[in-house]
């Protein structure tokens, strides 16, 4: 696997996009009001385009119109030949990677940031790539640094030897923010406020970077997934019970082999019954039902981001 | 102290639906738990059916799949004459009318008992459709008292505008069921739990009913709709402000005009208007945005229930 490289040049096209999946609202209001109002993604050195990513399945309020959005960013979906028949999301996915990309290009769009909210209580988190992001890494600590209130949890979703298959992989570097716990189809105000908030502070770093800012080496912590815990289902595969309520609401924290992690709806618990401790992430997240997964499961990890150097003297910013 | 109190007939058959709103998960897993094994529900001498209302929504996890079950038991519904060409919930609501109704007749359902959730804060929440009726505030009494320290709310929708035909209106007794904060599409243990033991609690008061306990005159608050509020939108019908966070979460609590409301997305404040203390519910019901409900006022108030005895005894 190798790094990804570190821009050696500014960032100037950026887009940040909401609305990926259409009943996660937080992410739709800000790109609505961002498209009215786009001043506030413009910093000295670019300028951020705001981007509704799935309009269908935002009018209609639903995750998607025929399949998820954000598992259609693959070669295999990007390049095929269209076809009438083909469905929404693949002929979006093809539009987005025209305007974004095109993904592994030199065209490609310097950074996307993606919004999403989940049910499950993933607080803040920031989702990258893998280990070798660098500079989505050093993103994620200077975030981390700027709000030491929230909490902030870095997970890194790639599986090594699968292919990336989310809209910030189409450009040249990319992140994903995932706040909750929100339900689909509500707008807290907490919630907007926060991703809001994130992405301001995630414009202010590409800007200081584009001005030529130095960012040295650190230790990071983050979780990367090991596996995934579905439902206790009956023989038909509908559920027979649900995430126990000493589960319910932890993620990050520890989970150990004998821990209950479901409650059937006779009344038993069933406990975790891996070999090790693991962190489970997306507890009775709503969307992944269908996806046969509980919790996701994660091992914690601690490795060094390497320094990033101050950009040679740029010529003067975009205007 | 009185020696006047009700005779009521005793209580044979009571319907539990789930699955009205097919994303609502509490019921819907609930209902099919007792379809294969109903010993939990079952009472002497009572007649409990468990009953998936909506099952095309249910399968889709979706509200509803032409139009919201919960609204269209009205007699104009119920009487169009059937056809493929009927929304898919009106027709399934004549087919349930049927089963449990008719509505207004001596055949329907002594009692039904709808179970929902919603994403606002309400926690345990009974709904009430009829200030007078002496029966009910008795068993919302009972249940209250028995899940006591927990909070149990009891929401009057008597309203000559506001009130809507729901699905358990067929029955001589509808009793709604919300449990929240629960997002649409999860099914969270502890809500489980909560409305588990609101029907268990409401099953016990029937067969001590039934089996000639007398329950003396009580009084129990309940929260009576005044109006819905909308969001403040924009030219284009988009939501132009959202629940204020002081109000986020604060269902059933007191609001008074001056504090804030709504935020707007510039960041403005907009208070309460009027001249009166309400109590919000149904805040930020992420199913209510289509219908134009931010959240509902409501005024507390004190409803009394004469005491009642079953008349076999």
């Amino acid at each position: 696997m190798c790094s990804l490289p570190v821009p050696r040049e500014p960032l100037r096209r950026v887009a940040v996009a909401g609305g990926k999946h259409g009943n996660e609202m937080s992410g739709v209001y800000l790109v609505r009001h961002w498209l009215l109002a786009p001043a506030e993604l413009q910093r000295p050195s670019f300028s951020a385009v705001p981007v509704l990513a799935n309009p269908a399945a935002t009018t209609a309020c639903r995750r998607y119109v025929d399949r998820d959005l954000n598992r259609t960013f693959t070669s295999t979906f990007l390049n095929s030949r269209p076809t009438p028949d083909d469905p929404y999301e693949v002929t979006r996915a093809r539009e987005l990677n025209q305007l974004l990309g095109p993904k592994a290009s030199g065209q490609a769009f310097d950074f996307v940031l993606d919004l999403h909210t989940s049910t499950a209580n993933m607080g803040t988190c920031f989702i990258a790539e893998s280990s070798h992001d660098v500079f989505a890494l050093h993103l994620c600590r200077h975030l981390q640094l700027q709000y030491p209130e929230l909490s902030c949890q870095v997970f890194l979703y790639q599986r090594s030897g699968e292919e990336s298959y989310s809209l910030d992989s189409v450009a040249k570097n990319g992140l994903a923010l995932e706040l909750g716990p929100q339900p689909q189809g509500v707008l807290r105000a907490d919630i907007f406020s926060r991703m809001r908030a994130l992405v301001a502070t995630v414009l202010d770093f590409i800007d200081l970077f584009n001005q030529g800012t130095a960012f040295p080496t650190f230790e990071m912590e983050a979780y990367r997934p090991v596996g995934i815990m579905d439902f206790p289902r009956t023989e038909a595969g509908n559920l027979a019970g649900t995430v126990h309520p000493q589960l319910q609401d932890q993620d990050f924290q520890p989970l150990q082999p004998g821990d209950p992690i479901f409650q059937m709806f006779s009344g038993e618990d069933l406990l975790y019954e891996g070999e090790s401790t693991v962190y489970p992430l997306f507890i009775n997240e709503a969307a992944y039902y269908e996806k046969g997964v509980a919790f996701v499961q994660t091992e914690k990890l601690t490795f060094s981001v390497p320094a990033m150097p101050a950009l040679t003297p740029a010529p003067s910013p975009a205007s | 102290m009185t020696s006047c109190h009700i005779a009521e007939e005793p209580i044979k058959k009571v319907a539990i639906f789930g699955g009205t709103h097919g994303n609502e998960l509490t019921g819907v897993f609930l209902v099919k738990h007792w379809l294969k094994n109903g010993a939990e529900i079952q009472r002497t001498g009572l007649e409990v059916k468990p009953f998936i209302t909506n099952p095309r929504a249910v399968k889709k996890c979706t509200r509803y799949i032409d139009c919201d079950l919960n609204r269209i038991f009205d007699l104009e519904n119920l009487g169009k004459k059937m056809s493929e060409d009927l929304p898919y919930e009106v027709r399934r609501a004549q087919e349930i009318n049927h089963l449990f109704g008719p509505k207004n007749s001596e055949d329907s359902y002594d009692i039904i008992f709808d179970l929902h959730n919603t994403t606002s804060n309400m926690g345990c929440t009974l709904v009430l459709e009829d200030s007078r009726n002496n029966f009910l505030i008795q068993m919302f009494h009972y249940i209250k008292t028995s899940l006591a320290p927990l909070p149990c709310y009891v929401y009057l929708i008597e309203h000559p505008s506001l009130k809507y035909a729901t699905t358990r209106s067929i029955a001589k007794y509808p009793v709604g069921i919300e449990v929240g904060p629960q997002p649409q599409g999860v099914l969270r243990a502890d809500i489980l739990d909560q409305m588990r033991k609101m029907i268990k609690h409401a099953l016990d008061f029937i067969h001590h009913f039934n089996e000639g306990k007398e329950f003396p005159s009580c009084a129990i608050e309940v929260y009576k709709i005044m109006e819905k509020v909308d969001y403040p939108r924009n030219e284009n019908g988009e939501i132009a402000a959202i629940i204020h966070p002081n109000l986020q979460d604060q269902d059933w609590k007191p609001l008074h005009p001056g504090d804030p409301v709504f935020l707007t997305l510039d960041g403005k404040t907009i208070p309460l208007g009027g001249d009166c203390t309400v109590h919000p519910v149904f805040v930020n019901e992420a199913a209510y945005y289509e219908k134009k409900e931010a959240f509902a006022k409501t005024t507390k108030l004190t409803l009394h229930a004469d005491s009642i005895r079953c008349s076999l005894h």
